[in-house]
């Protein structure tokens, strides 16, 4: 149901209107960008693809301003971009950015949201909103949306909101570049029913028959292939390929975003005990359909999906950290409604988890190593009613050293490690618990690739004990290196299973790319 | 993310600790610096005041008056520590020494009987305070700057707006006319609260996770802490703290009256933040507290002897708060503030 539209401008025939040209950019030595090359036409809705980690976030953080290339530069209609630029001033240049998040303000209306960067921007002194309601309305219609102006945002439903963000992102371009302009959409969709995105493209396209210049960049093949002209894909940092959207089918896009097989440690394979260790039966939960999953002692299961499909709430609701609205799990000889279980509860079940966001829920970044190590444990140290600051340091040195902690001084602030030393004194914190279920959500997300391996082996040393594990990841490299077994969420519900030889990265990013669609499943991408 | 990349990045912690490298007796002077700001302070008006500064009769009347301002200070540093911020803390004190006078004296209640009351104003305080914040999720500071001026409306009216005197001078014995090494009792009670305290935060796991709540309430509640029962547990500390600051302010002059209390918060606050700068930097803490309270008194004390007028407190304590936390702002590397306001 690919609506008619007018003649896309394509290829060389005009005069590009946005052109990257040979971006490269590094991080800490790290190269996120390596010669990126790229040109989008007036009118044109061009897609952009590829892994977490592949350099799409930092492209868009360049084209917005944010981080300037180390060599390369952008240009846009006539004027070369000047990078970086200071926040809010890529308006000017004719571009505007709709982020996932959408950037509205939910307690305010409609027409209040539309005009925010405007009220900044401009020195105008009063606002007349009798005529910012009729501008907003006249626009509205112009686009056939049905959008109240005085309505708040909080109200509205999500798709709305999106409409809302872009057309907002839209009249903002309207009124600073001559013509055209570039309107950035950074997965708007991952939240929205087909129906939804339907609507979302219309709006879209309509613009973009307007002569403004439209990047797409989405986890999802088929909405590229639905909605694109053409389209980049990027993997570690390059461009895999140039497509034009209609010659390409879907497993050229899978194939290039997953790329030539690379060489995996993928540890040899383990023999599972077939105790059942914890079993999960009918967890509900908003935006999950009844899950269902038994693990064995010793087992790795990984959790993956496309951003909003769900699975990755499923640690923080068995754990207690999230609420589920019910379902039962036993674990540890004991059965327990999850909607009853709390933290402490969870703990004392013998559960732990390790949050994905790390500054925010798994560690007090202020606060010493050693201190955040004895948090579970400060009942243990406290033998006669004195946990002394030399025996919380102790306690943490003997776990420095297990889990290579550097440098070893359990009494400096975490937030002076590196990402990597982090992550390892959020898992000495919580393996030194001896868990029979250990929950992750994201393990190595900000981890260098150095600690990466030391987290794997951490994690496989505790699964050799005994411990089943149930791991969230969007990494799927990640679940190739640790998984026994690796369910894939799409809208909520389990859609695919692979287990043992099965798990690729290649295997999982594929059925993850396919599960909205779902056409392609099973068939082989070469690489 | 790539295959690629592997080993072609320079280690942050390497990085870091050239960044953090400090010598040690940088981090020692900072722990005592609050120390030697106060003696600066006693040498520069001993310099200018040499008579009337420099005698015992007014440092022992420094500690002893200024006990009042410890224990409040010490009571506010109990739910900061937690995340929380109590603005009723000087009020609660008014209440309580108010409450003493007009049961003790209009009512002839013994005096013992009085104290209890008060004491029990501070527990129902904070309960209060701890009800609204944890349970309608308001900020806490605006709920205890309701409940702070609800607290003051009542002393107003039990006491008719009016100073209440002749309190049992039992009290007034036992707070500031009994004296030991010739400093009166008072300052040795606000010295025991101050020595408790320092045990339930650096020795007991309550106090330790009562600093995780206030940190990374998400970790601690990740961990089991139970965070609402901590928090509640620190407003109610806070509240009874303030209330036995009240009963030796009233001890102080067997008197209690309806206003001067309430102008206490700004010093609390003030000296809280400041005392957080030094003894363990970035953290409020009862020994930095007690220390930072006596340097800003000494300071004023030494501007009034000096002939200064009194509206010199207030330049002072304002001056002296909005600097304190401007200092524990860079002890801490200006990464996060000590509260999250």
């Amino acid at each position: 149901m690919i609506l008619e539209r007018g003649t896309p401008v394509l290829e060389d025939s005009a005069t590009p209107n946005l052109v990257v040209q040979g971006i490269s950019k590094s991080f800490a030595g790290a190269r996120a960008l390596d010669d990126v090359t790229l040109s989008v036409g007036y009118g044109e809705i061009h897609g952009l693809l590829g892994h977490n980690g592949s350099g799409k976030s930092t492209l868009i953080k360049i084209l917005s301003g944010v981080h300037a290339p180390d060599s390369g530069h952008v240009r846009i209609g006539e004027r070369d971009l000047p990078l970086p630029l200071p926040p809010g001033e890529f308006n000017r240049f004719g571009i505007a950015v709709v982020h996932q998040a959408l950037g509205l303000v939910p307690s305010l209306s409609v027409t209040e949201n539309l005009l925010v960067r405007r009220l900044v921007r401009d020195a105008n002194p009063m606002i007349r909103w009798g005529r910012a309601k009729r501008e907003a309305e006249a626009l509205f219609s112009r686009y056939g949306l049905s959008l109240d102006p005085d309505a708040l945002v909080s109200k509205l439903a999500p798709v709305e909101r999106a409409l809302l963000a872009i057309i907002r992102a839209f009249s903002e371009l309207d009124d600073t570049a001559g013509d055209g302009g570039l309107l950035i959409l950074d997965e708007p969709t991952p939240f929205l029913s087909r129906a939804d995105v339907e609507q979302l493209f219309a709006l879209v396209r309509a613009l973009a028959d307007r002569g403004t210049s439209v990047i797409f960049v989405s986890h999802d093949v088929d909405e590229v292939i639905d909605l694109t002209d053409r389209a980049t894909v990027l993997r570690n940092g390059r461009v895999a390929a140039s497509l034009t959207t209609r010659n390409a089918s879907k497993s050229d896009f899978i194939s290039a975003i997953v790329g030539r097989s690379l060489n995996m440690t993928r540890p040899p394979p383990r023999t599972i005990g077939a105790t059942q260790a914890a079993v999960v039966t009918d967890l509900r939960a908003s935006g999950l359909e009844p899950f269902n999953l038994t693990l064995r002692r010793g087992e790795v299961v990984g959790l993956t999906g496309l951003l909003g499909s769900g699975y990755d709430w499923v640690p923080y609701l068995l754990y207690g950290a999230k609420p589920a609205d019910g379902g039962t799990l036993s674990v540890g000889g004991a059965e327990v409604a999850i909607a009853d279980v709390t933290p402490s509860a969870a703990m004392r079940l013998g559960m732990v988890l390790v949050p994905g966001d790390r500054p925010g829920a798994a560690v007090a970044d202020g606060l010493s190593v050693a201190e955040n190590i004895a948090l579970p444990v400060f009942g243990r140290l406290l033998p006669r009613l004195m946990v002394t600051g030399a025996r919380i340091n102790q306690h943490a040195a003997t776990l420095a050293e297990d889990f290579d902690i550097r440098p070893r001084e359990p009494e400096r602030a975490v937030r002076d490690l590196s990402g990597g030393n982090q992550q390892k004194v959020v898992l000495a914190k919580w393996l030194q618990t001896g868990p029979d279920l250990i929950l992750l959500d994201e393990p190595t997300q900000g981890v260098d690739v150095g600690a990466r391996q030391q987290v794997y082996e951490f994690i496989r040393k505790a699964a050799d004990r005994g411990a089943s594990i149930l791991c969230a990841s969007s990494d799927h490299e990640q679940l190739e290196a640790i998984c026994d077994r690796v369910l894939i969420f799409s809208r909520g519900r389990v859609v695919s299973t692979l287990s043992g030889d099965e798990i690729t990265k290649h295997a999982i990013t594929e059925r993850c790319l396919n599960s909205l669609g779902g056409n392609l499943q099973g068939e082989a991408v070469n690489g | 993310m790539g295959d690629v990349i592997a080993g072609s990045q320079p280690t942050r912690s390497t990085v870091n600790q050239i960044r953090r490298g400090r010598p040690r007796f940088l981090a020692e002077l900072e722990r005592f610096a609050l120390v030697l700001a106060w003696l600066v302070v006693i040498v520069i008006f001993g310099v200018l005041a040499p008579e009337s500064f420099l005698t015992w009769p007014n440092f022992s009347t420094i500690f002893g008056s200024q006990a009042v301002l410890v224990i409040l200070t010490l009571g506010l540093i109990i739910p900061l520590t937690a995340g929380d911020i109590d603005l009723s803390v000087a009020q609660v004190l008014t209440l309580s020494s108010m409450t003493i006078a007009v049961l003790n004296v209009g009512h002839g209640w013994p005096i013992g009987l009085a104290i209890a009351a008060a004491l029990a104003i501070g527990v129902a305080t904070g309960i209060l305070n701890a009800f609204f914040t944890l349970f309608f999720r308001i900020h806490s500071l605006i709920v205890t700057l309701g409940t702070g001026t609800f607290l003051h409306g009542i002393t107003l009216w039990i006491s008719n707006s009016s100073t209440i005197g002749g309190i049992d001078w039992t009290l007034v014995q036992a707070v500031i006319l009994t004296r030991l090494f010739g400093i009166p009792l008072a300052f040795y009670y606000a010295v025991a609260i101050a020595l408790v305290l320092v045990y339930v935060f650096e020795f007991t796991s309550l106090g330790r996770k009562a600093l995780f709540v206030g940190r990374g309430r998400e970790v601690a509640r990740l961990a089991g802490v139970p965070v609402t029962r901590v928090r509640l547990i620190c407003f109610i500390a806070s509240g009874v703290l303030s209330a036995i600051a009240g009963t030796l302010y009233a001890g102080t002059s067997g008197s209690a009256d309806p206003t001067s209390g309430t102008q206490l918060m700004l010093p609390a606050f003030a000296a809280a933040f400041l005392g957080a700068t030094s003894i363990t930097p970035g953290r409020f803490n009862p020994l930095g507290s007690t220390i930072a309270v006596y340097l800003l008194v000494t300071g004023i004390t030494g501007l009034s002897i000096l002939g200064i007028d009194t509206y010199v407190q207030d330049l002072f304590y304002g001056g002296a708060l909005v600097l304190a936390v401007a200092l524990s702002q860079l002890v801490r590397g200006r990464e996060e503030s000590l509260t999250e306001l």
